[in-house]
């Protein structure tokens, strides 16, 4: 017996398979401009007795090939739940998503919210801002943590901050000082995100930004909670699909 | 569909932008409504309405214009059509609910509006609404604070503009001022109709409109069932087109369908996928034609839509007018007293609205609610808070939406929709 769930995200896609042993392998590959062929290779030919599709992709996976799909917000909620039982409110930022989910101590999902049409501060947002500032993606988070200090970033649309960005570099700004600001601002946007919903211990960051070690000290500084951050913080909600589809 | 190009052309429709509009709605109208399965008859009527939407309706209203009567066009379920009829005009809601003509309006407007202005002024100044182009009188009126000072550039730059003023509150100077209001535009219509607003007239005229409130009132109330024996979208679809389709006509239609409707109901017809569906309401901005992104959207993520609390909905038909109350004076009296009751967001205090949506979740047995706002739209978007915390108290789970008439923002709206079914469900 092997189930499987696929997170067809903006910018990577993560495929996690379980037996029924709950033995579990993944995979998460760039998501490029052609996911559904990026699906087919991930899946290569494997059939699986059940294989749900969640992500943004999932209504295009559910007509090629999954069984059936359920949202990320479901599917987070039991991939975070099942990884870290204590979990009650989970933030995931992803791609060009930042959503927060409230669970109750079941699992089932109370409460949730996610930024709408603005993909600003999601990762997609970081990456953006790391090319405007000659970083990579991971250097810019360990860049901006050993920051002497910080400029505020007051623009949160991507296009107005890299234009702020770009002044502040002519301005002679260093640019890890740039960087703290930049992680700062979309630090502040996700705690007032958070506490919309009502944070409660404990808190599961999951989403390809937890890797981010900037983020996770400001966020953990800004709201006095210590944040769980999974071993593998892409594949949670593909790990989510995966345990619905053995749930049937 | 019969030639209308002499009419349009008559009436100075760009005819080429025109063209590009009416196609673009067939495609769409199809895979929203004509799609849905096991749709009531009578719902065909309403299809016909939409796709002569630019035509057989226009063609009606140049022969009542030919034979001396008056067109209104208006923008607010604040201005009494009562006045209207019984001046022997026809009243026309002008409300638009897509994307044209958007890059003529912010020539002159600012771009950060709600896009019902913005698109209310794309279509006149774009030339491609027929119905604005048969007015003889438009009203404006004094809502929120985006359509106030839109008046005023309309009547300067577009087109002269009758404004009524609405009081902010529901005091005994506002209810005042609100008369006052309405006696005024009663001048203003006898002023333009050149006919005497007389008591039967008026009379008759508060009997048949209220007459579409009941049948609207009936298919609402039917929609109570469980499951719904409608689809929302198609009870929008009727709510909408009641701002601008013959009374008399509207009224027998609605009727019928509300007629097959119980039919349904009695032998269990209705689909019974819909019966585990949860039930959900709207509640907010309006809604107008063709702007059916966020119903297309809520149903087809597996929830039964089954009222709209919003202009294009409840706020349109709840209430009735008192009738046979005497004097032109004392009937203007029972007509400014049922439009005071509308509780639109533009007032303060608006209990009655807040208190409302609580009613309406209860007498639905609503199991989410979905609060729509159009983007730049202060009173709905601000009254939120008051809305949310409302329905929490009440155990109902409310998801808000903020949006325009751009399709760009479907697929996270999407997400967030069906992750609020899955929640509810």
């Amino acid at each position: 017996m092997k189930f499987a769930g696929i997170d067809v995200g903006s910018r990577t896609i993560a495929l996690v398979i379980l037996n029924e042993n709950d033995d579990m392998s993944y995979t998460v590959t760039d998501t490029g401009h052609q996911p559904l062929n990026r699906c087919m290779e991930l899946l290569d030919g494997k059939i699986f007795n059940r294989l749900i599709a969640t992500g943004y992709g999932r209504h295009i996976a559910h007509a090629e090939f999954a069984d059936d799909i359920i949202t990320e917000i479901k599917a987070f909620a039991l991939g975070a739940k099942a990884l870290h039982p204590s979990c009650r409110t989970i933030l995931d930022i992803g791609g060009q998503d930042t959503k927060v989910i409230s669970v109750d101590t079941g699992g089932r999902v109370k409460d949730f919210e996610m930024n709408d049409r603005c993909a600003a501060g999601t990762g997609k947002f970081l990456e953006i801002m790391a090319k405007a500032l000659s970083y990579g993606v991971k250097e810019m988070g360990e860049s901006a943590l050993g920051a002497p200090k910080s400029v505020k970033i007051n623009s949160m649309c991507t296009v107005f901050a890299e234009s702020e960005v770009t002044s502040l570099i002519a301005k002679g700004e260093e640019r890890e000082n740039i960087a703290l600001g930049i992680h700062q601002s979309i630090c502040e946007r996700t705690a007032s995100m958070l506490n919309r919903v009502g944070i409660v211990k404990d808190v599961v960051f999951a989403g390809g930004v937890a890797k981010n070690v900037c983020m996770q000290e400001l966020l953990k500084r800004k709201l006095g909670v210590e944040l769980i951050i999974p071993k593998e913080p892409q594949i949670v909600g593909a790990f989510g699909a995966a345990l619905y589809a053995k749930q049937g | 569909m019969a030639d209308y190009c002499k009419m349009w052309e008559s009436l100075g429709i760009n005819l080429e932008a025109h063209d590009q509009l009416l196609g673009s709605i067939p495609p769409v109208y199809q895979q929203i409504f004509l799609d849905q399965e096991n749709r009531p008859q009578a719902m065909s009527y309403f299809d016909m309405v939409v796709m002569e939407i630019h035509g057989l309706r226009i063609q009606e209203l140049q022969k009542h214009k030919a034979k001396g009567g008056t067109v209104v066009g208006s923008f607010c379920v604040y201005v009494p059509e009562e006045i209207v009829l019984a001046a022997g005009g026809l009243n026309v809601g002008l409300c638009a609910g897509a994307e044209i003509g958007f890059d003529e309006a912010e020539k002159i407007l600012p771009r950060n509006l709600c896009p019902l202005i913005k698109s209310a002024f794309g279509f006149k100044m774009s030339r491609v609404c027929p119905y604005f182009e048969s007015c003889n009188l438009i009203v404006g009126e004094n809502t929120c604070d985006g359509k106030k000072k839109a008046w005023e550039i309309m009547n300067e730059e577009v087109v002269p503009v009758y404004t009524m003023d609405i009081p902010q509150v529901k005091s005994e100077k506002g209810k005042e001022l609100w008369l006052d209001e309405v006696k005024k535009f009663k001048n203003k219509m006898e002023e333009i109709s050149g006919k005497e607003i007389e008591a039967d007239k008026l009379n008759k005229s508060i009997k048949l409109v209220n007459g579409k409130r009941k049948a609207l009132q009936r298919l609402s109330n039917l929609r109570k069932n469980k499951p719904s024996p409608v689809s929302g979208r198609d009870a929008l679809l009727i709510e909408e087109i009641a701002f601008y389709d013959d009374n008399p006509r509207f009224i027998e239609k609605v009727n019928v369908l509300c007629d097959e409707l119980e039919e349904r109901i009695r032998k269990n017809e209705s689909a019974k996928k819909a019966a585990s569906s949860p039930r959900v309401m709207i509640s907010g901005c309006p809604m107008v034609v063709p702007n059916w992104k966020l119903p297309f959207i809520v149903e087809s993520s597996g929830a039964s839509l089954v009222c709209e609390e919003s202009c294009t909905g409840q706020r349109y038909f709840e209430d009735l007018v008192v009738e046979d109350n005497g004097s032109v004076g004392a009937q203007l009296e029972a007509i400014a007293d049922r439009y005071l009751k509308i509780d639109c967001s533009c007032f303060t205090p608006n209990q009655e609205r807040i208190d409302n949506i609580v009613r309406l979740a209860k007498e639905f047995e609503i199991d989410g609610v979905i609060y729509h706002v159009l983007q730049f739209c202060d009173p709905y978007a601000v009254e939120y808070r008051r809305v949310e915390k409302a329905l929490e108290k009440e155990g109902i789970p409310v998801l808000r939406i903020e949006t325009d008439y751009g399709q760009e923002d479907s697929g996270q709206i999407k997400t967030r929709v069906e992750a609020f079914v899955e929640m509810i469900s």
